[in-house]
């Protein structure tokens, strides 16, 4: 909470005493299931990630814990960084496809209007 | 072989049974099925991905979105419903108000109004601030008075015919341009996107003299802000016949689907049943209440295949929504890593 008063924290990380930085919790401010369970799919899908789970800490409170224990040692930063460029990519895709397929529907209709 | 196949359906297909649902949760997680790798994939995503657009009607769009899990895919409509930004009245003056309509719900009334403006356009309005400018802020002017009409007949009771102006409908609000927003937006035609929304009824002497300050803001903020009126997804159906199914039997299977699922078919003098079109289903699961035939039919969903359904209010078309819905995804995964990589992690 360094910043406070400033600007509005976005990204926070929490560590308990004596572990690795191979289990983080990430508290995402402003965030709710849209993007927590979006990404929570796609960071469970790494196989280096040991568990990943996230909760809204209080209905009232427009944040959520995020967190990520990897296997071994490396850090948990690295899968939810992955997580987040896979999740990227995954838009990008959808949204590729969703505008073509748009322009090929809109397309044929005029086709067939002729 | 068969345990593979059972595999395969607790990984393919949400199955119903007669008392409950088997296989809702996504399990193709690595480590999870030995024989399958579920890493993540973008090139096998980018393979199986595909979108087929079925319909679009006006403000309507129905389009599959195949081979995405629940989790992206309610990502894309919750966006929809609450976070793609749209503008509607935040703030109303009001000047002069003696109709029966009090300040308040009037001011309610008037926020609910869909307004035919590109929020693209403009910005959002900083917090606190009271005033607002020509980039975050359209105006508009909703002055009427209810007047006699000397005209009318003598026995005449229909108020149509006695006042003038006694309904006052969306129509009536028009656009005041702020600042430079004349020169900003030359062919700009700002308005209800409907003009015949009734807004009160007045009766003579009556008038309503409001000004209204649009802004631009989310669902999430306040529903009249949410740009869809429904924006949903269902699976797509997916129904098996376990056994022929012949005779009485068979137009007995067809009485419980929706019209169109199960066709009969004569097959040497036999009449036998056959799933036609799943996708028309509704699952009443009627067929679980015959004894006969519960046991020969399973019905399943397809666990990756979106049929999603759009219904714009108006203000902008149902494919651009679900663009923008995509683009925002994108910004919120953006937004944290940037943030990943302007504060050094310790």
């Amino acid at each position: 909470m360094a910043e406070e008063g400033e600007r509005k924290a976005v990204l926070e990380t929490v560590q308990a005493d004596g572990t690795d930085g191979n289990c983080v919790t990430f508290v995402l401010h402003d965030e709710d299931h849209t993007l927590g369970n979006a990404l929570r799919y796609m960071v469970m899908k790494n196989p280096d990630v040991e568990f990943c789970g996230y909760c809204i800490t209080h209905p009232s409170e427009s944040k959520i814990n995020f967190r990520i224990q990897t296997r071994g040692t490396l850090p948990a930063v690295e899968p939810f960084r992955k997580g987040l460029n896979d999740l990227m990519g995954v838009c990008q895709h959808v949204l590729n496809t969703f505008e073509r397929s748009m322009k090929e529907y809109r397309a044929q209709r005029e086709e067939e209007m002729q | 072989m068969a345990a593979k196949r059972r595999t395969d359906e607790m990984r393919d297909r949400v199955v119903l049974g007669e008392f409950g649902v088997r296989n809702v949760h996504t399990t193709d997680f690595p480590g999870n099925y030995s024989g399958y790798d579920d890493a993540w994939d973008q090139r096998r995503f980018e393979q199986a991905f595909r979108v087929d657009v079925i319909r679009e009607e006006g403000d309507e769009l129905e389009f599959d979105m195949v081979g995405i899990d629940a989790a992206i895919a309610n990502a894309f409509r919750r966006i929809l419903l609450a976070e793609v930004p749209t503008m509607a009245v935040e703030k109303v003056f009001v000047y002069n108000n003696t109709s029966i309509v009090q300040d308040e719900i009037l001011a309610h009334r008037l926020g609910l109004i869909p307004i035919r403006a590109d929020p693209r356009l403009f910005e959002y309005r900083n917090q606190g601030d009271e005033e607002g400018t020509e980039i975050d802020t359209l105006q508009f002017q909703l002055k009427i008075k209810c007047s006699r009409n000397s005209q009318a007949a003598k026995e005449s009771s229909d108020p149509n015919e006695l006042y003038f102006n006694h309904k006052v409908y969306s129509k009536h609000m028009t656009w005041v341009p702020l600042g430079n927003q004349t020169d900003l937006f030359p062919d700009a035609d700002f308005r209800p996107v409907h003009d015949d929304i009734l807004i009160a009824l007045l009766r003579p002497g009556q008038e309503i003299d409001v000004l209204m300050h649009c802004v631009k803001g989310i669902g999430k903020d306040h529903a009249k802000f949410s740009p869809v009126a429904t924006a949903s997804y269902r699976l797509l159906p997916d129904i098996t016949l376990l056994q022929p199914i012949e005779d009485e039997a068979a137009e007995l299977l067809q009485k419980c689907f929706s019209p169109g699922v199960i066709e009969i078919q004569n097959v040497k003098g036999k009449k036998v049943a056959r799933v036609a079109n799943a996708r028309l289903d509704t699952f009443s699961r009627e067929v679980f209440r015959h004894e006969s035939l519960k046991n020969l039919v399973r019905l399943a969903r397809v666990r990756n295949h979106y049929i999603f359904s759009v219904e714009s209010t108006g203000i902008l078309p149902p494919d651009v929504l679900v663009s923008e819905a995509i683009k925002i995804l994108m910004g919120k995964c953006q937004r944290f890593l940037n943030e990943l990589d302007s504060v050094p992690m310790e």
